[in-house]
C-alpha cells in the first residue's frame, strides 16, 4: 500500500494517539502556541563575503502551508535554512536581519540555535534516515539522541502515532525492528517526516521533499502535507510550480538577477493570486514557464 | 585485460603462500601447548624444552598499551580533523605532522621513548610501557589516518538530520557520526595493532630481552614475541657434543619458526575479530 488515502483518516487503533498526545509536556495539537507565526524583516543571507539572499520580509502564517518557488540557484533553501538556523552549519555562513517566531528573535544572542531546531524541525530533500537504526529508532532518534529517558510504552506510543500521522504506521507496523534504510524511497522520505514531527516542532520546514521521489510517492507526501497543516505551520521549498499550486496557502517567488548577484524574494501572496494575477512581470514569466 | 589481471593477481599471492608454507611447515612442529605455556626460564644448549609464554605475557602488555595510548588519541585527533578544525590552520597542521609520523622509522621511535623516559628516570630503564609508547608513536598517525578517511565517509546528510532534530554537535559526533563510521574505525584500529605487534627494533632498545616470565609492564624487562624470534633466530645451531644428553642442534631455530607461527596466528585472529565488530555494527541497509 503504496498510496495512503488523504484526508480525515482514523487513528489505525484505539491506544494509536495522534502526534503530540500528553505524553510528553510539549503543548497539545489544540494549544494555539503548536503552530506558530514567523516574521522575517530585512534578512541578509551570507556564505563568507558573498550576500546570496538579500533583503527578504515576510510573513509565515500560522497553520498554513507556505511554499517558495523559484529558479534553481536563487536562493530559497538557502532562506529555507535561516528558519531554523540551518544555514550556520555550513562554516562562514553567517546572517543580518531578524527572524522572529511569535515575537521571539531566532537569531537573537541569548537563543540556542540547538533550541531552534527543536522547535522548528527539517525535512530534506533525499530521504536520510539513520543507516545504523530499525525503523522505530528512526523515529525515536529525536529523543534518544538527546539521552533522554523515556519509558516503552511512551516510545511505543510517539512511534505509532508519529507513524500515523506520517500515513507510514499501516506500511510498517509489522517490521518496525527492520532498517530505515530497507524502506522504499517514499517511504523513506515518510518515515522522516515522522522523524521530524516526533520531537513535536511547531514550524516544520521541508526542502523540495518531492524532487527525489516517484509520482505516487510524491502523492502521498502531498496528501500529508495538507493533513499536517492542521497541527504544523509548514513551509516548503518546490521546483514544482503544480505542488506549489496543489498544496499550498501562500506563495513566495524567489528570483535572481544573474549569475553571482544576490537573490531576492520578488513577490509573495495567496497561492491563488500569485497563479492568476501576480503583480510582477517576472513573476508571471515564470509561472508560465517563459524561463527557469 | 582479464588474464592481466589474474597474472598480477597470481603473482601478488605466490610470496604470501610461500610465506605461509614455510612458516607453517617450519613452526608447527613445536607449536604445542607446551611451548605456549612456558618460558625460557632456566632452558640452555640443546634442551628439548622452553616456550613462549614470556614473550606473548610480554606481547600482550606492551600492545594493549600501545593501543591504549593510541586509540583514544587518534580518534579524537581524527574527530577534531574531520568534524571542528576541517580546513583551518592547526587542521592542517596537525594532517602535515600525521603524515610526517607515519613516516618515522620504527627504531626512531624506540630512540624517542628511551630517550623520553631516560630523562625522567636516568639512562637504561628498560620496562614494558616505554615499549608501549614507543609502539604509540608508530600506531597513532596509522589510526588517525584511517578513522579521519571513515568519519569523512558519514555522508553530511545524516549529520544535518541529527541537526535539525535539536541535536547539540558533539552528540551527533557520538552518536551519529562514530556510530555509523564505527565498523570502518575498528578495522583501522586492528590493522594498526596488526602493524605495530610485529615490530622488532624499538622493543629491543626499550623493552629489552628477559628469559622469564614479567606481568609488571611498570618494572623490568620483558619478552616479546617478535624480540624473541630474533634472540632465538641469533642464538644459531647449538653443538650436540654429548650423546647422553637430549640434545637438538636446530633447537633455537625450531623456537623461531613456532614463535612467528604464533605471531601470525595472533595478527589473523585479530583480524577475524575486527571482521567480527564490523559486521556487528555495520550500518544495515538489508532487512
Amino acid at each position: 500500500m503504496s498510496t495512503p488515502d488523504g484526508g480525515t483518516r482514523p487513528a489505525p487503533t484505539d491506544s494509536g494517539p495522534r502526534p503530540s498526545t500528553p505524553t510528553t509536556p510539549t503543548p497539545k495539537k489544540d494549544d494555539p502556541a503548536m503552530a506558530q507565526r514567523i516574521d522575517v524583516k530585512d534578512l541578509n543571507i551570507y556564505y563568507g563575503d558573498f550576500l546570496a539572499v538579500e533583503g527578504v520580509t515576510m510573513t509565515i502564517e500560522p497553520r498554513s502551508v507556505t511554499a517558495f518557488i523559484g529558479p534553481s540557484g536563487c536562493g530559497k533553501s538557502t532562506f529555507l535554512r535561516t528558519l531554523n538556523r540551518m544555514h550556520e552549519v555550513i562554516p562562514g555562513a553567517s546572517v543580518h536581519g531578524s527572524v522572529e517566531m511569535e515575537g521571539v528573535d531566532l537569531y537573537g544572542a541569548d537563543i540556542d540555535p540547538v533550541a531552534v531546531r527543536r522547535q522548528i524541525g527539517m525535512v530534506f530533500q533525499r530521504p536520510n534516515p539513520f543507516p545504523t537504526m530499525s525503523i522505530e529508532e528512526n523515529v525515536l532518534a529525536g529523543v534518544r539522541l538527546l539521552n533522554k529517558k523515556i519509558s516503552k510504552s511512551d516510545a511505543a506510543d510517539l512511534v505509532e502515532a508519529s507513524l500515523a500521522s506520517a500515513n507510514l504506521w499501516n506500511e510498517v507496523k509489522d517490521r518496525l525492528q527492520k532498517p530505515g534504510a530497507g524502506l522504499s524511497g517514499g517511504q523513506q522520505q515518510r518515515l522522516c517526516i515522522a522523524r521530524a514531527i516526533a520531537v513535536k516542532p511547531q514550524v516544520l520546514l521541508m526542502d523540495e521533499p518531492c524532487s527525489a521521489l516517484d509520482p505516487i510517492s510524491t502523492l502521498a507526501i502531498e496528501d500529508l502535507i495538507t493533513e499536517l497543516k492542521k497541527d504544523y505551520t509548514i513551509v516548503i521549498v518546490t521546483h514544482n510550480m503544480q505542488q506549489a499550486a496543489r498544496v499550498s496557502d501562500r506563495t513566495g517567488f524567489f528570483n535572481i538577477a544573474g549569475t553571482g548577484s544576490p537573490g531576492k524574494l520578488i513577490e509573495m501572496d495567496d497561492t491563488g493570486t500569485m497563479f492568476s494575477t501576480p503583480k510582477e512581470k517576472a513573476t508571471e514569466d515564470y509561472i508560465s514557464g517563459r524561463f527557469g | 585485460m582479464t588474464v592481466l589481471v589474474s597474472t598480477a593477481f597470481g603473482i601478488a599471492l605466490v610470496p604470501l603462500v610461500w610465506l605461509l608454507w614455510t612458516v607453517v611447515g617450519r613452526g608447527i612442529g613445536r607449536l604445542d601447548p607446551y611451548f605456549l605455556l612456558h618460558s625460557m626460564r632456566g632452558v640452555f644448549g640443546g634442551m628439548d624444552a622452553g616456550g613462549i609464554y614470556h614473550a606473548i605475557i610480554g606481547t600482550v602488555w606492551v600492545t594493549v598499551g600501545a593501543a591504549v595510548i593510541s586509540v583514544p588519541v587518534g580518534i579524537l585527533a581524527a574527530i577534531y580533523l574531520v568534524e571542528y578544525g576541517a580546513g583551518g590552520r592547526l587542521a592542517r597542521a596537525v594532517t602535515f605532522f600525521v603524515d610526517v609520523m607515519t613516516g618515522i622509522p620504527s627504531i626512531v621511535a624506540g630512540l624517542f621513548a628511551y630517550a623520553l623516559f631516560s630523562l625522567f628516570l636516568g639512562p637504561g630503564a628498560h620496562f614494558g610501557a616505554i615499549g608501549a609508547v614507543a609502539l604509540s608513536v608508530l600506531m597513532i598517525p596509522v589510526v588517525v589516518r584511517s578513522t579521519e578517511e571513515m568519519l569523512k565517509l558519514v555522508p553530511n546528510e545524516l549529520r544535518e538530520a541529527a541537526y535539525a532534530l535539536g541535536v547539540p554537535k558533539w552528540l551527533t559526533v557520538i552518536k551519529v557520526v562514530l556510530r555509523t563510521a564505527i565498523a570502518g574505525i575498528t578495522t583501522g584500529v586492528m590493522l594498526a595493532v596488526s602493524r605495530v605487534v610485529g615490530e622488532t627494533a624499538p622493543l629491543l632498545l626499550t623493552v629489552g630481552v628477559i628469559d622469564s616470565i614479567n606481568f609488571n609492564p611498570f618494572e623490568g624487562r620483558m619478552m616479546t614475541l617478535p624480540v624473541y624470534v630474533y634472540r632465538q633466530f641469533t642464538a644459531g645451531l647449538v653443538p650436540c657434543n654429548n650423546p647422553n644428553v637430549t640434545c637438538i642442534p636446530t633447537i633455537n631455530y625450531d623456537r623461531a619458526w613456532a614463535a612467528a607461527l604464533t605471531l601470525i596466528l595472533i595478527v589473523m585472529i585479530l583480524n577475524l575479530v575486527a571482521r567480527l565488530v564490523s559486521r556487528l555494527f555495520a550500518p544495515k541497509i538489508r532487512s
